[in-house]
């Protein structure tokens, strides 16, 4: 069993880190990962994107051509990725910001307003987490106590106080599934 | 009897392959008498350069790595780095550091790299057969610059010490001229402050020596020293260029 | 057992030359490398050792040249035309028997390429990039895990042999992250570095570190010794792994981030009733001909898949000795091949 997972949206929208989060969140469950961002100039800004693959056997290519979740944060992200995600997979759209309507009938849609969410519960910088819960609940590819495992172990001490606050996103992610 | 000269103890017994009437073999015995008075010669590592002097680790008596056309500086970066301890020297011609090596001996002198640089200015290269060198005077005629040097086409002779000196790491920068026992002394004089220089941990130190070749400029030895001293003076002005505090 | 850790390629190279002993780093920014340099600028210092951002890569393979000449475990990292540079140097490491260890994430050429991945270097990594007749072992690692044991391997080689040892990448494995163990080595005996610069300090006799020989009988017993030494590796230190060979009908050759998208191709292969196999090289320099003209007896084909318009696949045939086809398949230039067109070019070649 494989989850082929692409992120993508924005720079400064936490994608690289909520995809590192969720391989070392597989790596604690025993699974092999690999996490492999898109590089370039395109790092420094504008779109981001990367792939994660957490699997029960050795990986092979770490290159997704057709995943099994997109996870997209943004209009270009959709419209890149859409077309991708394999049949009876699943795409979650971050429907604050996209506003592109799927018309893909083979997969699954979960529509989450990730930036609502995050901003009612009162930091826009937990976007990532709203998606990640959502991601979660709807693949069960790793486990909430996982992610908050993984979060706990890499965040530095001085935001450890921001906790709560993640696993109220991921929650509440989680509960719109 | 009392012995009243002899062979440095930090050269070799191994006869010089200069031609005759060439500096080299002044400058070689000025480096290792230095390196005998100070003391340093089981600690000094030294770099020899391509050109002339490229066979010069069998000259000096210490540990010595040749290296590759105008890269001594950053071998001898790298020993440095290794062995801080250690006095480390590079012993460079004007075609290898004033050319093809522009960029490691600015690069050395700027980051203030504990080494200590003999410069052999003569310029023209000698090895490959008197061709052009950057401090090739204008006019001056050499087998590739057959009708003189032509500024207009080939630029001007660069003056290292004086471009180096307006670096902030280098600790002492000093030209001196081999053509008379008088400047002799006074080069052994700089070769001493620059590797003091180094003994004392205060940073980069070079000499610049003024030399002759007479094979490739075509003229007797007596004649290469008077043509040094009348032509190649005054576009190279002698002295010391950075002497920051605490150089002796 | 170690604890595994998450990291990127590039960082867990870095590491791993740490862990095996590496203190000194020369090197110059170019990506998709940097995250070397970053990553030893920020180590070194705390381990005692020096980091030093050259002027150039010309300069940084030099200081390198110095450094190990001294006696130290030295690296150095780059991407290819920052390797290009190199090339003066690491002939003159060579000619000279220093050991050291250079690392090269390869990015598409020629010329200023791209900055994606690509195995587009492999002759000038191991057909002697530089002048002279010299090797270099050339170690082609295909995971982050892989990079780690390789790094160690990597200086013991280097030290054993007196000789530069590369470590050819690409773009993504310097990118990826994957969980990783840094594995306690056994020690290797390796012999004194008794020839090291490091000044006489009472030994009498000068070290002398030089490739310089003037005169042709010395030249060429020189390098006569040099191949007694490549013969040596040759027949010792041939590292591959093999991957579904049993019964295969083609075998795949391939190396690094190549050879496991090839291992994902043959999966898809064989629900589709195909038996494809793997041959990947570890050592590319020296490389596994042995078990490929083994194979050869045994398969009907071989397919050699790179990304480049064709390099390895040069040594593929002269092992194979014509006893069986040989073919390619390439992507180059920063694109990278997927496990779908090669499942299609083995359709192709089993008719």
């Amino acid at each position: 069993m494989a989850q082929e997972i692409i992120l993508a949206g924005f720079g400064g929208q936490g994608i690289m880190l909520a995809g590192k989060l969720l391989t070392y969140t597989g790596m604690l469950e025993g699974k092999n990962v690999t996490w492999l961002p898109s590089y370039g100039p395109e790092m420094r800004g504008g779109t981001a994107n990367c792939t994660v693959i957490i699997s029960d056997e050795e990986i092979g290519s770490p290159i997704v051509t057709n995943p099994s979740v997109a996870l997209v944060f943004n209009n270009p992200s959709l419209e890149k990725f859409e077309p991708l995600v394999k049949t009876g997979g699943t795409l979650i759209v971050n429907t604050s910001l996209v506003t592109i309507k799927s018309k893909r009938t083979d997969i699954n849609i979960i529509n989450i307003p990730a930036n609502d969410i995050a901003i009612e519960l009162g930091e826009v910088k937990i976007t990532n987490m709203v998606m990640m819960g959502a991601f979660v609940a709807a693949t069960k590819a790793v486990s909430f106590e996982g992610v908050m495992d993984a979060l706990k172990k890499t965040l530095p001490a001085h935001r450890q106080n921001l906790l709560p606050l993640n696993e109220k996103a991921l929650k509440k992610g989680s509960e719109l599934v | 009897m009392k012995k009243v000269f002899e062979r440095p103890k930090s050269l070799t017994d191994v006869p010089f392959s200069y031609c005759p009437g060439c500096t080299h073999g002044i400058a070689h015995r000025l480096v290792a008498e230095v390196i005998d008075e100070l003391g340093i010669q089981e600690r000094t590592i030294g770099i020899a350069p391509v050109g002339c002097s490229v066979l010069c680790y069998d000259f000096f008596d210490v540990d010595m790595q040749e290296a590759a056309h105008g890269r001594a500086p950053a071998v001898a970066t790298g020993i440095k780095r290794v062995h801080p301890d250690s006095i480390v020297f590079s012993y460079q011609g004007d075609g290898d550091l004033a050319s093809i090596g522009t960029a490691e001996i600015v690069h050395a002198a700027n980051r203030g790299e504990k080494i200590t640089v003999i410069f052999i200015n003569n310029a023209i290269y000698g090895m490959t057969g008197g061709q052009m060198a950057p401090t090739t005077l204008p006019g001056q005629k050499t087998t590739t610059s057959p009708y003189g040097r032509d500024t207009e086409a080939c630029g001007y002779p660069i003056r290292i010490s004086e471009m180096l000196s307006t670096l902030d790491g280098p600790a002492y920068i000093a030209r001196a001229s081999l053509h008379d026992p008088q400047n002799i002394v006074k080069a052994k004089s700089a070769i001493r402050k620059a590797f003091q220089a180094q003994v004392d941990g205060l940073g980069f130190s070079l000499v610049e020596l003024l030399s002759t070749c007479p094979t490739n400029w075509g003229m007797t030895p007596v004649e290469s020293l008077k043509w040094l001293e009348d032509n190649m003076i005054p576009r190279y002005p002698l002295g010391e260029y950075k002497v920051i505090e605490g150089v002796k | 057992m170690g604890e595994k850790i998450l990291m990127k390629g590039a960082e867990a190279l870095g590491e791993a030359a740490i862990k095996a002993g590496c203190r000194f780093f020369f090197g110059y920014p170019i990506t998709p490398q940097n995250e070397v340099p970053e990553y030893m600028s920020k180590r070194l210092p705390k381990e005692g050792g020096v980091f030093l951002q050259a002027e150039s890569e010309v300069a940084a393979i030099n200081m390198v040249y110095g450094a190990a000449g001294a006696g130290a475990r030295v690296m150095t990292s780059s991407s290819s035309p920052g390797i290009s540079l190199k090339m003066e140097g690491i002939s003159y490491i060579a000619g000279a028997k220093l050991p050291c260890v250079i690392v090269n994430i390869v990015r598409g050429g020629p010329g200023l390429g791209g900055i994606q991945p690509a195995q587009s270097d492999y002759f000038q990594a191991t057909k002697g990039g530089g002048h002279g007749d010299y090797r270099m072992i050339v170690l082609a690692p295909s995971s982050v895990q892989e990079m780690v044991d390789l790094m160690g391997d990597a200086f013991d080689l280097a030290d054993l042999y007196r000789m530069p040892t590369m470590i050819l990448g690409d773009g993504m494995l310097g990118q990826m992250m994957e969980p990783v163990e840094f594995k306690e080595r056994k020690p290797i005996a390796l012999p004194p570095k008794d020839w090291a610069t490091t000044g006489k300090k009472g030994r009498g006799k000068q070290n002398i570190i030089n490739s310089l020989f003037l005169i042709a009988e010395e030249c060429e017993e020189h390098n006569f010794e040099l191949k007694k030494r490549y013969n040596e590796i040759e027949k010792n230190e041939v590292k591959f792994e093999s991957y579904n060979m049993e019964d295969a009908d083609v075998a795949i050759i391939a190396y690094g981030t190549t050879a496991r998208i090839v291992k994902t191709a043959i999966k898809r292969a064989e629900s589709k009733g195909m038996k494809v196999g793997l041959i990947r090289p570890i050592t590319l320099w020296p490389f596994p001909e042995k078990v490929i003209a083994a194979a050869a007896e045994k398969v009907k084909a071989f397919l050699t898949v790179e990304m480049s318009t064709g390099q390895m696949v040069e040594d593929v045939r002269l092992a194979v000795n014509g006893q069986k086809p040989v073919y390619f398949y390439g992507r180059t230039g920063g694109m990278v091949p997927s496990p779908e067109e090669m499942v299609a070019e083995v359709e192709k070649i089993l008719g």
